[in-house]
């Protein structure tokens, strides 16, 4: 009997179909990633320009949430001659912090969103193309994602959802204050209605994150041995479902809140009293 | 009702190919992996293609539509766009010929999952699992091996030297599954990160995008795997409760261990 023949050499590697187009997507897959780009963008140009503005973001009793908690000192003297004082921390930074106090606080709710599992893959999509869009290739010579420095960094999502529920925590404060006019309790204008809404949506968003999942019940190795959890997990998987809806409505709404306060601070608009 | 369809399908092997028209008549209520099959029958009867029973539960016709990585007998013509339909062969993996790749990446990696270790402290009595335990991992069990979340995935697709380190969708959720699973002994947290390339992941979510079992690969097994490894290296609470439970339980033995009336 003959011994089958071997192979002395190894084979080559095969090859990759040759095909040169970038891709072969016929349908208009630029769109989804542009308007992302577009409105992400337009935050953060919004933001920044809020930000650094560093004027008109109280009015009695509303508190733009750019600038809540206010703690250096020089948003005390931005409010100078108010009846209402809130929130609780003005002063924790001296004076020698003489540029906007939004930057103190301004970077909880950014890192919180800029690591947040979401906009990682709106971003990762729409700006840094990497893809784009599924199936198209992307521009980077090199890839290694998330696994070593810088975005290794991501891995501070949790850190930053601790500090964001601190956060939500005094916008809600702040909410509450929205009912505490000059003249007293119990009075509510357009601007309480929107520092209130702007609080629900973002503990929605925050309690919809995949780290709120992870950490309620989805570190668990057995549901059946901690029932509620389950349940609590049970509940916030199915808002986790949405967290891409309520990422974006949040992310509109507290830019909004923040110009809806610019412009009754600087009288540009009269706030309509409800009650 | 009848019509013409143009077909535009790769042909080719490892050493060169191109696109090849064909117009087959197509009926209504077909699907592409039909039109291939016409494609065989009146034009290129050695046109390679792989594929099983045209159920959607095999995985072997995994091809790219239109550009998009997707099962042939799971496509509707009536799905498409009008015009003609590019058919290509998976993009991820050695071409073996027309519409067929070699996919064994996919096996190699496979061969690289720890087995199922039931924990030692296993009682005598048999494992009683809960329904709502199942579920959770029935989800990755519905996986079809298609490969079309492997061969989406930018990571390798568009980085072929990433392979090596790169274990890819598909068996991060094998991995998950068997992390998940309340009797498993393992930890294969860390595991995952540093041989299994689970960092590598941007969490783009194509992989989801285009399973045609619907399993939410992301949402439920990448991202609840990224914040496993979280909870074991980056979390500052969870470190700080693991530390005190640890001194807790140290007090608790070395109590114990000075005999009765101590504890």
């Amino acid at each position: 009997m003959t011994a089958p023949s071997v192979p002395t050499a190894a084979p080559a590697p095969r090859a990759r179909a040759a095909i040169a187009a970038r891709t072969l997507r016929t349908d208009n897959w630029r769109k989804e990633p542009t308007i992302t780009a577009a409105v992400l963008l337009s935050f953060v140009a919004y933001a920044t320009w809020a930000a650094f503005k560093n004027a008109d973001y109280y009015k009695p009793p509303y508190l733009s949430p750019f600038y809540s908690p206010c703690m250096a000192s020089i948003c005390g003297h931005a409010r100078a001659g108010a009846t209402v004082v809130h929130p609780p921390m003005v002063g924790l930074f001296g004076p020698w912090w003489a540029i906007s106090p939004a930057i103190i606080v301004l970077i909880i709710p950014l890192g919180f969103r800029f690591t947040c599992y979401y906009y990682r893959k709106a971003y990762y999509r729409s700006i840094w193309r990497s893809p784009a869009a599924c199936a198209v290739q992307e521009p980077h010579a090199r890839y290694r994602g998330e696994s070593k420095f810088p975005l290794i960094i991501q891995n501070a999502h949790r850190w930053f959802f601790y500090l964001g529920l601190l956060l939500n925590g005094i916008l809600t404060y702040d909410a509450v204050e929205a009912f505490h006019f000059p003249s007293g309790w119990g009075h509510a204008g357009f601007g309480t209605l929107m520092l209130v809404v702007n609080a629900v949506l973002l503990w929605a968003y925050s309690l919809s994150c995949h780290a709120c999942r992870h950490i309620i019940g989805g570190r668990l190795k057995h549901f059946s041995r901690h029932p509620v959890r389950f349940r609590l997990w049970g509940i916030v998987s199915k808002w986790n479902a949405r967290h891409m809806e309520i990422a974006w409505v949040s992310l509109v709404f507290v830019a909004l809140t923040d110009l809806y306060v610019r412009l009754v601070a600087s009288g540009w608009v009269t706030d309509p009293r409800f009650f | 009702m009848s019509r013409e369809l143009l077909l535009r399908i790769w042909r080719g092997d490892a050493s060169g190919g191109d696109l090849v028209d064909f117009v087959v008549p197509v009926e209504e209520g077909e699907v592409v992996l039909d039109a291939v099959h016409k494609t065989q029958a009146l034009h290129a009867g050695d046109l390679a293609v792989r594929w099983n029973f045209k159920a959607g539960k095999c995985g072997s016709c995994s091809a790219e539509i239109n550009g998009h990585p997707r099962l042939m007998c799971m496509t509707r013509l009536s799905s498409l766009p009008s015009g003609p339909v590019t058919i290509t062969p998976l993009r991820t993996f050695p071409v073996i010929r027309d519409l067929v790749t070699d996919v064994s990446f996919n096996y190699e990696k496979a061969r690289q999952v720890p087995a199922f270790s039931p924990r030692p402290e296993q009682p005598v009595a048999p494992f009683i699992m809960y329904q709502q335990d199942v579920e959770r991992s029935q989800e990755f069990r519905k996986c079809i091996e298609c490969w079309l979340c492997q061969d989406v995935c930018h990571v390798i697709r568009d980085h072929e030297e990433n392979k090596p380190h790169y274990s890819g969708p598909r068996f991060f959720i094998r991995w998950a599954e068997l992390d998940m699973h309340p009797n498993d002994g393992l930890d294969r947290k860390e595991a995952l990160q540093d041989t299994q390339g689970l960092g590598y992941c941007n969490v783009t979510k194509c992989c989801t995008e285009v399973c045609p079992e619907g399993i939410k690969i992301t949402d439920n097994a990448i991202i609840p795997m990224k914040e496993r490894v979280v909870d074991a290296k980056y979390d500052p609470l969870v470190r700080f409760a693991r530390r005190r439970l640890r001194r807790a339980r140290g007090t608790a033995s070395s109590a114990t261990s000075q005999g009765p009336g101590h504890g």
